[in-house]
């Protein structure tokens, strides 16, 4: 178990890691999300001892980092792929390892199997792969068979068999009931590997949450309709304080309403409908949707102010249900100001 | 877990769950590391051949020129002034051991992993300290020894050769490793200050080489004083067998070099515990 408690890093006036409170549980994959440059990877340095905290403090099974006798066997971490000396051989490299935290040599030949490194076990390491660095990471990570692990974009530089190996390695690893702790920026995979998420923008926490509640409360499903009479259904649904937004081709997404409502609407006022489709939303627009306006740079453009900006914890935790974000122009507003977007 | 958690608060009591590692163990992940990558074993070669070689050539340049010399001159030819100045052009490359076996760690990134290994920073860095110092020590006495007995057999032809019962030699040849030792471990910690390689060995150049060059420039009465001081000055008066004008007491010198390693250690550990890795 993995335990944040006002963890705040600052470097001169940048804050890189804001009042974080979060906890990572044993027995599942947490995943790690936010933009480039939110303080993941501070947050990370600082949960293994290497970053001091300026204020706050983080433990890991109930004791700061330092204070663990043999960390290696309590927490293991993947945070840098190329951080091994290049000259030495990967198994020296996990000798000494092991060594220092008293771990039987014989885990290093384990872990190499495990990885699918030993053919190499015993060239420099200047000559790997990034991808068979970061599986000497791995190995490295599980030398001290540990109960809380911590991967920082684990899936870099893995061809799709190794992504799907690190994908089935996490789970199975929550599955034995340890501590998973996995940062990414790749939302697809974080969806398929994570079953809770810490979301972090700008150095604070927005979301400590069950993924499928995360996704539920923040990005809001929807009806895709598709009908030659869009301009009429359209204002008609919108009547029903169903929020309506216009596609370019005249699709209209029905947020608030199931197919099953609108189709009766539909068919009670004769129209044709060519498509009437529930859309889930994806980890991906939950989490633009969250951290859109938290993301430290914006693609042109100035930076809007954070969202929830303020004080107060961000509304996301806990599943609630949140307003719905502000909408793109929907029929409701096109008819007060008169006339059809298209 | 909420009753365990009333022993783990500050006290620091082994818990027969908890594992620890101790200071063995760390001193063994030392040892393999710096045996276990090529340029350890190229940079003592390299220091080695220098010392050694170095002091055969100067024992060949005394025998060759000593019919030239002026008696006085040849007075001051001691059976140790070969590796005197062997000493000198050879021991930067032990300190860039020293310099090497740290900031190849920062520049690699190898230290973050290091430090998620060995948390307790003063337990890293002793038992790093202490690994370079014992295998510098040992191959610092070889290469000291060899440069005498080598450089011995070159002065022995024009019979100006000793041996290690004459008077101070034997603390000049066996102190001529612990200098070295000394040398690697200041470097160790201009090492830990600075991180990079070549920052560090410049460091290491300008204090070791260049101010003993300066010193030699200095005005006056009070230029000779600080002269002595010097860190390369202070540390080879062990290599002198006999006490000299213009250079510290033997032991003395030593001192004063290992305090100044002593001084730069702390000032390591101290940087090296505040900052963040």
């Amino acid at each position: 178990m993995i335990q944040a408690r006002g963890l705040t890093k600052r470097y001169g006036h940048r804050t890189a890691v804001d009042h974080a409170d979060f906890t990572v549980r044993p027995g599942h994959v947490t995943g790690f999300l936010g933009p480039n440059g939110a303080g993941k990877s501070t947050t990370m340095r600082m949960i293994l001892g290497l970053d001091r905290p300026t204020s706050g403090d983080v433990t890991v099974g109930g004791r700061r980092y330092p204070e663990l006798g043999a960390p290696l066997r309590e927490v293991g971490a993947l945070l840098d792929a190329k951080a091994v000396h290049p000259g030495r051989s990967a198994r020296n490299h996990l000798r000494c390892l092991a060594q220092s935290n008293g771990i039987p040599e014989r885990r290093v030949d384990e872990v190499l199997a495990l990885v699918g490194l030993e053919s190499v076990a015993g060239k420099p390491s200047r000559g790997f792969s990034l991808g068979m660095g970061q599986r000497l990471g791995i190995a490295a990570a599980l030398l001290g068979d540990p109960p809380v692990l911590m991967f920082d974009e684990p899936v870099n530089g893995l061809d799709p068999e190794g992504i799907l190996w690190i994908r089935n390695l996490m789970r199975n690893l929550a599955a034995e009931g340890r501590t998973v702790f996995v940062s990414s920026h790749l939302m697809s995979e974080m969806a398929l590997t994570a079953d809770h998420l810490v979301v972090i923008g700008r150095g604070r926490i927005l979301a400590d949450t069950g993924m499928r509640d995360f996704i539920d409360a923040n990005a809001t499903s929807h009806v895709l309709v598709r009908t030659p009479q869009a301009g009429h259904l359209g204002p008609l649904l919108a009547a029903r304080d169903w929020r309506v937004e216009v596609e370019a081709d005249q699709a209209l997404r029905v947020y608030g309403a199931s197919a099953d409502q609108i189709g009766d609407v539909a068919a009670d006022h004769g129209f044709r409908l060519h498509e009437l489709s529930p859309v889930q939303p994806s980890l991906e627009e939950a989490f633009m949707q969250l951290t859109g306006d938290t993301v430290e740079y914006h693609a042109g453009g100035p930076a809007r102010p954070a969202a929830g900006s303020g004080d107060g914890p961000p509304a996301a935790g806990g599943g609630l249900p949140q307003a719905p974000p502000p909408p793109p122009p929907t029929i409701g507003d096109d008819l007060h100001g008169g006339g059809h977007r298209a | 877990m909420s009753t365990a958690t009333t022993a783990t608060a500050g006290t620091a009591e082994p818990d027969p769950g908890r594992p620890r590692a101790s200071f063995a163990d760390v001193l063994r992940s030392e040892w393999t590391k710096i045996i276990t990558v090529p340029s350890t074993f190229w940079t003592l070669l390299a220091g080695s051949l220098v010392v050694i070689g170095f002091s055969v050539l100067w024992a060949f340049a005394f025998t060759s020129t000593y019919d030239q010399l002026s008696p006085d001159a040849r007075a001051d030819v001691a059976p140790t002034s070969p590796m005197q100045i062997a000493f000198y052009f050879g021991m930067v490359i032990f300190g860039v051991l020293g310099v090497l076996v740290v900031t190849a760690e920062y520049t690699t990134g190898m230290m973050r992993t290091s430090l998620t290994a060995v948390p307790r920073r003063p337990v890293y860095l002793a038992a790093k300290a202490l690994v370079l110092g014992g295998v510098v020590l040992v191959v610092g006495e070889a290469v000291s020894f060899l440069s005498f007995f080598l450089s011995q057999a070159v002065l022995a032809t024009k019979d100006i050769s000793g041996s290690l019962g004459d008077p101070g030699v034997l603390r000049a040849v066996a102190g001529g490793g612990v200098y070295l030792a000394l040398i690697a471990l200041m470097a160790l910690g201009i090492g830990v200050i600075v991180r990079h390689t070549a920052g560090a060995v410049v460091v290491v150049f300008i204090v070791l080489f260049v101010l003993g060059i300066v010193g030699g420039f200095l005005p006056g009465q009070w230029g000779e004083t600080v002269a002595k001081y010097l860190p390369s000055n202070a540390g080879s008066a062990i290599l002198v067998p006999v006490e000299q004008s213009g250079v510290l007491p033997p032991w003395q010198g030593l001192a004063v070099f290992a305090l100044y390693t002593a001084v730069v250690c702390a000032a390591a550990l101290a940087v090296f515990q505040s900052r963040d890795a």
